[in-house]
This record gives structure tokens, sequence and C-alpha cells, in this order.
């Protein structure tokens, strides 16, 4: 559990609480003449990490995205905790990108500005801003430009900044799929802890290992359907679909 | 042939010996498209930011229009500041026409479709890559004008000096609305313009060293953000 000299003590001294379950009902997504999302319907019911697979243009970055409400639904809802989401419901939710995205300002300055964003006074912000940064280990390259850190670094700093926000729910886009190793072992560190403090964490991942490492439950999704959700357990030990069971064992899933 | 080596060395005096006349009508310019520069930035950064950010019908033909009066010539621009502030003009009761700050009203208007058209480019680039990050993050529409300005900055002070660049080098517009009053209107090129139809080649060519320097000057200096940006990784 968490440590009382963990440094993220200071940035919340609560644990968080996810407006759970995540229902998703009907939920269509059209674009361009293409239906992108088909009918899904889930219900996210665990605290610990949820990990979203499939092949690509499955329409997991879709998802995550109407799960956040970057984008809306052609049909269907999404109920948190039994309301649909509402501004305050954006702000207990942060989302980490695939590719960093870093405004052109010191390492310290992308995190200040999340938070300045989301309401946090200036004096606050300075204290949040070095624990941010020393749960990430970036507290040495917090005045340098962001976009001069390594690839690892960065997505990194994209963690700590959502992370600083104290997010009740956290999405992840493959946070991971263009980094070495330990870089990935970093950043699976910080989700791990990030769990333990209570934030739920819905995570699109090709890595199989990876989602075997970190996730409580598997959402398959192939053609805008989601057609497997199951603990990982099962999952991986016991797919019920054809289509996961091609995409663990490394077949050509189409 | 050594009428313009005498002209030439006479100019060079007058640049050394920093002639009362020539720094006069130097400090005029000067003044006056700084002025000009400052407020067109003001009203370039808003409006080229708020085209980038905010969706409203007709934003596309508004853009259209700003990129288009970039090459707005000087001398129509000063011909509409002259009809506003002519005495039948609906600002006529004001009195400025004549005087620096006519020069200085012509001038913003001739600059700010250049700040304001490159800085809606400098954000909308940015927005490409931020949008997302910066909704995910609950920035208001403000936040995120607010947010590119400040990450565009390197590509504002471009845009800055070439609208500074623009209105020192201008002829037209400062003539028509200013009249090219000694010790009161006249500015570089309309003195050059003058004293050149008087054959006072000496001054012309004089001011004419002085306001290539500048230009050379703004354009070093172009490059120079534009390593600095490059350097910092900032770009």
């Amino acid at each position: 559990m968490l440590d009382p000299t963990s440094p993220l003590r200071g940035v919340s001294d609560r644990l968080a609480s996810p407006p759970l379950p995540v229902e998703i009902k009907g939920l269509v997504y059209e674009t361009g003449g293409k239906r992108v999302i088909d009918d899904v319907d889930a219900t996210i019911e665990s605290r610990r990490i949820t990990a979203i697979m499939g092949p690509n243009g499955a329409g997991k970055s879709i998802l995550l995205r109407l799960m956040h409400g970057l984008i809306a639904p052609t049909q269907g809802e999404i109920l948190w905790a039994g309301r649909p989401a509402d501004r305050s419901m954006a702000y207990r939710q942060a989302m980490v990108f695939q590719r960093p995205v870093l405004l052109r300002r010191s390492v310290a300055a992308n995190v200040s500005h999340a938070l300045g964003l989301r309401g946090v006074g200036r004096d606050k912000r300075a204290i949040c801003v070095d624990e941010a940064l020393k749960l990430a280990g970036l507290e040495r390259q917090a005045s340098m430009p962001a976009r001069v850190l390594s690839g690892g670094e960065q997505q990194r700093l994209c963690l700590a900044r959502a992370l600083s926000l104290d997010p009740d729910v956290l999405f992840l886009d493959e946070p991971t799929s263009s980094l070495d190793p330990a870089s990935t072992l970093a950043i699976e560190r910080l989700l791990l802890d990030a769990q333990r403090r209570g934030i739920k964490v819905i995570l699109v991942t090709h890595d199989v290992g990876q989602a075997r490492r970190l996730a409580h439950d598997v959402m398959f999704l192939h053609h805008g359907r989601v057609i497997e959700h199951q603990d990982s357990q099962d999952f991986f030990d016991n797919p019920q679909s054809e289509g996961a069971r091609g995409f663990l064992s490394g077949g050509l899933v189409l | 042939m050594t009428d313009f080596i005498d002209a030439f060395r006479t100019a060079l005096g007058l640049i050394a010996t920093l002639d009362p006349d020539l720094v006069e009508i130097l400090v005029l310019s000067i003044k006056v498209s700084l002025s000009a520069v400052v407020i067109a930035s003001l009203l370039g950064f808003a409006i080229g930011g708020a085209l980038a950010v905010y969706r409203f019908p007709g934003r596309g033909a508004v853009s259209a229009v700003l990129s288009a009066l970039m090459g707005l010539p000087p001398v129509v621009a000063g011909l509409v500041v002259y009809l506003l502030l002519s005495n039948v003009g609906p600002l006529g009761v004001l009195q400025l026409l004549y005087t620096p700050t006519a020069m200085i009203i012509a001038q913003v208007v001739l600059v700010t479709p250049i700040i304001g058209a490159l800085t809606r480019q400098a954000c909308q680039d940015l927005l490409e890559e931020y949008d997302e990050q910066l909704r995910s993050l609950g920035a208001s529409s403000s936040a995120i004008v607010a947010t590119l300005l400040w990450d565009g900055r390197y590509r504002l002070i471009t845009a800055v000096l070439a609208g500074f660049g623009r209105a020192i080098a201008e002829v037209g517009a400062v003539m028509i609305v200013g009249g090219n009053i000694d010790h009161v209107t006249r500015t570089m090129t309309t003195a050059i313009a003058l004293e050149t139809s008087k054959g006072n080649i000496a001054l012309a060519l004089a001011l004419g060293i002085v306001l290539l320097t500048i230009a050379l000057a703004v354009n070093a200096s172009l490059i120079w953000v534009q390593r600095l940006a490059n350097r910092l990784a900032y770009a």
C-alpha cells in the first residue's frame, strides 16, 4: 500500500475514489460513413487495471476517446456510477496519449501548465510539480526544455503530468508502444503505483506481456465490437472467441 | 560618376556626424513604425489566435481575407485611411490627417494582416498537435489561445519582425496620410523619394544606407530567432 513517505502523499492525501462501475450502453461511433464502434455494451466494475486489446483498427483508441469525452458518440451512452459524464467528471479524468504531447516549455512548466488549467493555485502548483517530477524520476531535468528529453522520459513526463492532476480515472493509449524495455518498466511501475492509490487505470495496449503484467481484466475489441471481456487470467489462459485466440497465439487477426 | 562618389562620401559623412536632419527623420520613422507594430501585434495575436481556435460561421472566409490582405498595396492602405480621416470622412473630426498618428494608423492597417495571418498559421500548426491533449486537460478556448500564443512565441517574434520590416520600408501609406511635411511627418522613405526628385542625392543616399542597414538587421534577427528556436528544441 501507499508508503507514508511516498512523494504522492502531498499531491493526494486521499485515495482516489473512481466513479464505478463504468457502463457502456449501445455505443456507436461513425465517422466518414464508417462504423468504427459498433453497438458496444460493456461494464467495467473492477477498481484495478483494465486493458483494452485488439488488432489495429478495432476501435480501441476511439473507445478510449469516447470514454474520456474527447469525442461524442453517434448513439448510446456511457454512465459513470450511474450518471452521464459532465464537466466535473472530465476533471476527474486524465489521459496519456500514444505519442507524448509536450508543450514547448520546460519540463516543470509542462506540469505546472496542466495544473493551472485545472484551477490549482500558484503556491500549490509548485509543490505538486516537484512531487510529480520526483515520482517520475525527472526532478533533475525540471528546467530543461521538455522536447529535448528522450522518448521514454517524455512519456514519463506525460504520465507524471496526468498523475499530478490527481485523477480518479486514468486513460492510456498504447503508452509504451515505442519505448524500450527500461522505459516501459518505469511506466508500468508508475501505473501499478497509481492503481494502488485507487486510481482506475484503463489502458489500450498491443503488448500481450504488458497486459499480463498489469491488467486485472481484458476487453477484447474486433471490428468495433467487444467480443470478449473477462478476467485477464481467464482471457489469456482460455480465450473464448476465435479472434482473441488468434490474437494471443500470434496469428494474424484480420 | 564623380558626382555619385561625392554624394556617397557626403552621405557617409551625414551618417558619421549624426546630421540632425537625418537623425530627426530616422527617429520619427522608427517611432511611427514601432508604434504601429506594437499595436498591430496586439491586434494580430488576438485575431490570429482566435481564428485558429474558435469555430464560427465565416471563419474560413475571414482567414482567407486576412491572408489576402498580407499583400495589401501600401498606397491602398493609405488611401483607405485617408478617406477615413479626411475632413469629410467619418473620423474627420479627429483632425488626424497629416500627423504621425495618421501614419501609425495607416501602418497598423498594413501590418495587422501580416502579423494576424502568420499568427493564425503558427497557432493552427500547434493546435493540430496539442488539441486532444489540451482538451483532455480541460482547457477552455481562451486558455487554448493563450497556450498556443506562448508556445508559438518564436514564430510570433518572426511575424513581428516581418511586420516591422514591412512598416519601416513602405512609402505609399505614410506619404498619403502623412504628407511628407518637413519636421512633422517626414520619414526615411518619403524623404528619400523627395530628396531624390530634388536632386539632393547625398541625403537620399544616407537615408537609403540607414534603411538598408535596418532591413538587413531585421532579416538577420529573423534568421537568428529561428536558429535559437531550433537549438532550444522549441520549434
